[in-house]
């Protein structure tokens, strides 16, 4: 017990003790980068010029956890990369991931608890629903955020200072629907969708909107919940009944893996066509893969693209974390690039505060071209906060992602 | 055509509720308590399986036989540390409580050792499809195997109560735990036997269910434990029969209300027959209504 009460107010000095020397720490960085402002620049530039701190969160454990995943390793590549390459504007990045369990609560605490570490700039949230709460907040702290996947409408819509990579819910259901049309794909459709998640059914509203004006016959229009998401049964059955061709999946991989195995059970075998959610399902534990074959999704991210870009990008990946890269790993380099283009377009420097990069940036962001591995003929942002690109195709051939165009 | 595939689901979901509320009846007969961590029992029992098969290699039947004793000893052991000590407690909420306590740690412990991503639980019964009318029809093996196993379920335990001495005992003792003790019965032997007999089942019942439904969380068994409770009062609570009415009944109708109502609101459904069940016949379509004598 004695031993106990020896540790215990060890441990409490040593933390006040830390907390003082931080104090000091901050103190003297502001000091310094002061100094070095009004003297001459060269005096720090041999070590750095200081640090830009950008932080993420995402799922890393959890229903969803292979898109944190991939967020967090194509986020670190790219950091890698410019850090090798000096970095922006002489400044090196740093970067610090954090796991939201894709909960729109815990994604708040992790967003406070980069905040208490120094993050200046927000590349994140990856999960709709948790990205619309961080959105929240860096609108009220003035912080510059952009998103590499959260696809909701009010993840971005409503704020001046949160950006996006990747395609918003209604594009992604107008773009499929565009997509299934010109390539001829099918005219029946059948669409299985979550009517309790925003991203599942913000696609299906603007996919079965854009359907009509494309000629396309919407058959069967099947939801579930989050509480009944283990039985598609009567989904499948219904769509089989009405004879649809294509069966539209909104939704995400999980789900859809089971949706898989049923209507192979059943023995309903129609082309299946998903979006960027889809992306993820040949990880899943213990699916069989031969059951994706043929599935289609629309993603501005292609594996086997023969851009070199991409094959280097692919080679990178893999040789650091021994898998392929999905498209969310993709969506997160580009948005460090996006971010880097920015940052350099606005002259950010290591002694401005958070709010005043964010107004910089938000200006920038107008002003760049992205010719990132997401979009082919290159990346704009326009004030909406939305990125003007276009999709690709790609389909799962032999287990692997395959472009169809 | 579709009617009947959509019947011939719902008798299979049905048998898996059905499966699972036989342990909420049993439980609640004998020792007059709701084991509300009966439907986690399930989803360990899953895990279990999913272990021995996919990491271990085993064969699946052997499999499903370690993943019965498994839930089985679990059962005990949760019978003997978390209920036996509150059996007398002067409030019966104590003991509901704990059961609660018990269902949050079963998904916590699933949680911290299987992690929480969806494994996909793989087709350990390969049966081939039974396919009908020119191929309008089809039904899965799995489907059928679910509903022969709830029958047999059904006529085996029932055979066990009132063929054997041990299930003579459990009829006594839900009849009355006093006088079962006067006349010899040991009476914690018993209930422990129940929770037993209840915990097998739902291994039984966790391999069925994700054998139909291939995905597997530390969640997956609180949905159906709490459709299997409800098909259990429905059928009235206590009574074997009862319980596979009961979950039968609540099976077809999940299925024909998304087939034919909504697809969005089958839970909405189900709970809604429950409540008008209830207020007609608040003990349940076989409930005894049994008067307390003072």
């Amino acid at each position: 017990m004695k031993k106990m009460k020896k540790f215990l107010s060890l441990a409490l000095a040593s933390a006040l003790a830390a907390g003082v020397f931080a104090g000091c720490g901050e103190e003297k960085t502001t000091e310094s980068s002061d100094s070095a402002q009004s003297s001459s620049s060269s005096s720090n530039s041999d070590s750095s010029e200081g640090t830009l701190k950008i932080g993420s969160m995402g799922p890393l454990t959890g229903d969803n956890a292979a898109y944190g995943e991939a967020v967090n390793n194509g986020a670190q590549l790219a950091v890698e990369e410019i850090n090798a390459d000096g970095g922006i504007n002489g400044m090196q990045v740093e970067f610090k991931f954090e796991d939201d369990e894709s909960d729109a609560e815990k994604a708040v605490n992790a967003y406070n608890s980069l905040k208490d570490w120094g993050m200046q700039l927000v590349m994140g949230a990856v999960t709709s629903g948790a990205c619309t709460a961080v959105s929240a907040e860096t609108a009220n702290d003035h912080m510059f955020q952009i998103t590499p996947s959260g696809t909701s409408m009010d993840c971005v819509a409503p704020y001046d200072n949160v950006f996006r990579l990747c395609f918003s819910d209604p594009a992604q259901g107008t773009k499929s629907a565009e997509y299934i049309a010109t390539k001829g794909l099918a005219t029946k459709i059948a669409v299985i969708y979550d009517s309790s998640d925003t991203y599942s059914s913000g696609i299906y509203q603007s996919f079965a909107a854009e359907a009509k004006n494309q000629g396309l016959e919407i058959v069967a229009a099947e939801a579930f919940t989050a509480d009944n998401k283990t039985d598609f049964s009567v989904q499948l059955q219904k769509a089989k009944d009405s004879g649809a061709e294509l069966v539209f999946l909104p939704i995400y991989y999980q789900q859809a893996s089971a949706i898989l195995q049923q209507a192979d059970k059943m023995g309903f075998a129609p082309q299946w066509f998903g979006c960027d959610g889809m992306d993820g399902i040949l990880g899943v534990e213990g699916f069989d893969t031969s059951l994706a074959e043929g599935l289609m999704l629309l993603t501005p991210f292609a594996t086997d693209a023969s851009d070199e870009k991409t094959q280097n990008f692919n080679k990178a990946y893999e040789e650091e974390f021994g898998i392929e890269p999905i498209q969310f790993a993709a969506d997160a380099y580009d948005s460090i690039y996006a971010i880097k283009l920015a940052a350099e377009d606005a002259g950010l420097t290591a002694d401005m505060d958070a709010s005043e990069m964010c107004d910089k940036m938000m200006e920038s962001m107008l002003n760049i071209n992205l010719d990132g591995l997401t979009g082919v003929d290159g990346i704009t942002w326009d004030a909406s906060g939305e990125p003007n690109k276009a999709p690709k195709g790609v389909k799962i051939e032999n287990g692997a992602y395959v472009s169809m165009d | 055509m579709s009617f009947i595939s959509y019947f011939i689901n719902g008798v299979s979901l049905g048998s898996v509720y059905a499966i699972i509320a036989l342990g909420y009846t049993m439980v609640y007969g004998i020792a007059k308590m709701l084991n509300f961590a009966h439907g986690d029992v399930i989803m360990i029992g899953a895990y279990v399986v999913l272990t021995c098969v996919s990491t271990a290699g085993l064969n699946p039947v052997l499999a499903i036989l370690i993943g019965i004793v498994a839930c089985t000893i679990f059962g005990i052991v949760i019978e003997r540390v978390a209920y036996r000590p509150l059996r007398n407690a002067a409030s019966p909420l104590a003991v509901l409580i704990t059961a609660i306590g018990v269902s949050y740690l079963l998904q916590n412990i699933a949680l911290l050792i299987f992690g929480s991503n969806t494994k996909s639980f793989p087709e350990i019964i390969k049966l081939p499809s039974l396919s009908l009318a020119g191929g309008k029809l089809t039904i899965t093996g799995t489907t059928i195997l679910t509903i022969v196993a709830c029958l047999v379920i059904m006529a085996g335990l029932t055979a066990f109560i009132n063929k054997t001495k041990s299930g003579q005992a459990m009829l006594a003792v839900s009849e009355d735990k006093g006088a079962a003790q006067l006349m010899g019965i040991n009476v914690n032997g018993t209930i422990a036997l129940t929770f037993a007999i209840g915990s097998a089942l739902a291994a039984l019942a966790g391999v069925l269910l994700c054998s139909t439904y291939p995905s597997l969380t530390p969640y997956t068994g609180s949905m159906p434990g709490i459709k299997a409770f409800v098909a259990a009062v429905f059928g009235g609570i206590g009574s074997i029969p009862g319980a596979l009415i009961g979950g039968i009944l609540l099976g077809v109708i999940e299925i024909l209300g998304k087939a034919y109502i909504s697809s969005q609101l089958a839970d909405a459904i189900v709970f809604a027959v429950l409540i008008i069940v209830l207020l007609v016949k608040p003990t349940g379509i076989l409930g005894k209504n049994i008067q307390e004598k003072v």
